[in-house]
């Protein structure tokens, strides 16, 4: 391979890495709110990321909504289904040891994706095309419109997001209960209801995760949650957890690098890639990229 | 120490007796094809939650890539008698030792780390084994290795998981044991009192892996393919949940939590639509009206069931 033909195969599976890094990004900046606020790896995640997509599936051909309509009604549905889901199976839970709740995250993340079997069988179902498929030749660089849409909605979503948490007093709220719980709660902050409010909205962000996939894929299914759900904890980790911007640079760092390796090397080697990013970043860097290092205290 | 080796005889007669009558049952054909399947299948589930245990349980090093090591034993054990035709004897060995010092290679770096960073470190190198091996042909890639002969019997999987529990029980009393046991409890404190944490976790991270590897061997010669799609971190996750639902440091509670959710699973599997929907509200649901497991850490014993009856007994119903 000359030099100009693998810089144009760079080009090419960065822009595809940049797309599906911010639905990674969308994905991982949920786990890493929550994560952030009640210390929980939430295995059900990727499982709202699934709902979504469906939602976002029923509201197209159903419905006959357009994108950006689609779009809200899935992230609304899956805030509710997020907020119901830290109601039943988490609350109850709040002073059992970490692994208990673990598992009942495992436990719901298995519900959700068996359950949806059984509503919408096993089959892929396509997911309509909500837009003509337009292909712009930026040079020798193929950009079509959907990776243009998921590109400015991730954006979009990540700025309405970063303003909520820095500048809203709700933002606020969520910021001091994962600095201090206790302190907030000595504060007068309802932290039960700051805590439905994370769910909510990391929820929102992952289902409109799952829609763009949707788009970008022509394809859904039940259980397309298990493995991106995984990988944005490991974008979420490689950024720092718990830190916002950090969620963002890990799932587009991901993302490029699994798009270079399914390029430059082999397609199977992709998720071992992201795995093995996983591996170095906690040897070396277990806080992350942005993440500060917190000295042991005894 | 009289005493202990005198409950060890009494459990290995136990033990025996229990196999005779598994076998006697199996030979009239009471039990069928279909459980004889099962309880082969709850004596290898027993060795990798009771292994797991070791690990989760005793050493309190959380670790969620278990199927990993199953499938390092499942894959290096079939490769010894199908690839080079040596006997299945042989393939225990190695299967044993290979998972062993491939856990021993994984844990020394990842155990510096603590906690849910540990969890995701360990789950994602078991799905880096499971990629690997996915890319070799020699092992049959993506379609798996197939021909394994079935060799794996109630007699080898009885006897292999009775030694695994004995040996893991000793292990727990043993000055070794003890000492993982204060890591569990406090890693600085062991540190502080001169015990090396590293060697420990190590220790135990190995001996958890090569058990999970005794039991891979036990799996692919059991069921005549070693498959990549059946090491996922799926499995993982069954097995640990095996752990914790029987209660995390316990052993007879790892062994019930082997046996109570293989049943299930057996059982279900006749509405396999229902199956895992079933499943994880059992789990859900267990784990709410009880999350620290069935037994907590305590073990079974007959002081249990008297009710009221001495502070072991109110112990354990305690806690919700």
């Amino acid at each position: 391979m000359d030099m100009m033909s693998f810089l144009e195969q760079f080009a090419q599976q960065m822009v595809n890495g940049i797309s599906l890094g911010s639905i990674y990004a969308l994905i991982a900046l949920g786990y890493t709110m929550i994560y952030g606020i009640i210390k929980l790896i939430n295995f059900a995640h990727g499982d709202i990321y699934m709902l979504g997509a469906y939602f976002g599936f029923i509201a197209t051909s159903y419905l006959g909504l357009s994108f950006v309509p689609a779009i809200i009604f899935a992230m609304a549905c899956a805030a509710i289904a997020g907020i119901i889901i830290e109601r039943v199976a988490y609350r109850p839970m709040r002073n059992a040891p970490r692994i208990a709740i673990l598992i009942t995250a495992i436990g719901v993340s298995f519900l959700l994706e068996y359950g949806m079997i059984l509503i919408a069988s096993p089959q892929p179902r396509t997911f309509p095309a909500v837009f003509d498929a337009e292909i712009y030749h930026l040079g020798p660089v193929v950009v079509n419109n959907q990776q243009i849409v998921i590109l400015i909605s991730a954006l979009i979503l990540m700025t309405v997001l970063t303003y909520i948490v820095n500048s809203t007093k709700a933002g606020k709220a969520m910021r001091a209960v994962s600095f201090d719980a206790d302190a907030a709660r000595l504060m007068g902050i309802n932290i039960d209801r700051v805590i439905s409010m994370t769910f909510a909205l990391g929820s929102a962000l992952a289902a409109a995760g799952g829609v763009l996939v949707g788009v970008y894929y022509n394809s859904i299914d039940p259980l397309m949650g298990m493995l991106p759900g995984i990988k944005a904890f490991v974008a979420a980790v490689l950024g720092g957890i718990g830190i916002i911007p950090g969620a963002m640079l890990g799932g587009l760092i991901l993302g490029v690098v699994e798009a270079l390796v399914s390029g430059f090397l082999s397609s199977t080697f992709r998720d071992a890639a992201a795995f093995g990013i996983l591996i170095l970043i906690l040897l070396y860097r277990p806080s992350g990229i942005l993440g500060k290092n917190v000295r042991e205290k005894v | 120490m009289n005493a202990i080796r005198k409950f060890d005889l009494k459990a290995l007669v136990a033990s025996v007796i229990l196999y005779s009558i598994l076998e006697g049952l199996i030979m009239a054909d009471i039990i069928g094809p279909f459980w004889e399947l099962n309880i082969i299948l709850i004596c290898i589930n027993v060795i990798l939650a009771t292994s797991l245990n070791l690990i989760n349980g005793y050493t309190g090093q959380f670790s969620i890539g278990h199927a990993g090591f199953l499938a390092v034993g499942a894959y290096t054990g079939a490769i010894i008698t199908v690839k080079l035709g040596l006997p299945f004897e042989l393939a225990l060995i190695v299967g044993t030792i290979s998972a062993g010092a491939l856990g021993f290679l994984i844990g020394l770096p990842t155990l510096r780390l603590n906690g849910d960073y540990l969890a995701i470190a360990t789950l994602g190198l078991g799905e880096i084994i499971r990629i690997c091996i996915l890319n070799i042909d020699y092992v049959g890639g993506a379609s798996g290795l197939m021909g394994i002969p079935r060799i794996t019997n109630l007699a080898w999987s009885f006897g292999l998981m009775i030694f695994v529990i004995f040996f893991i029980k000793n292990f727990k009393n043993s000055a070794h044991g003890r000492a993982c046991l204060a890591i569990r409890e406090n890693e600085i404190a062991a540190d502080t009192m001169g015990i090396d944490t590293t060697k420990y976790k190590v220790m135990a991270f190995t001996l958890g892996a090569a058990f999970a590897g005794t039991a891979g061997v036990l799996f692919s010669h059991y069921f005549y393919i070693a498959h990549p799609a059946s090491f996922t971190f799926m499995r993982s996750f069954d097995i640990l949940t095996m752990v914790v639902l029987g209660g995390l440091g316990s052993m007879t509670g790892a062994i019930t939590g082997a046996v109570l959710l293989t049943f299930i699973s057996a059982y279900l599997s006749d509405f396999p639509e229902w199956r895992m929907i079933i499943y994880s509200i059992t789990l859900i649901v267990l784990m709410l009206r009880r999350p620290q497991g069935l037994f907590g850490s305590q073990e079974l014993s007959l002081k249990m069931f008297k009710l009221g009856g001495g502070k072991d007994g109110g112990n354990t119903v305690t806690g919700k």
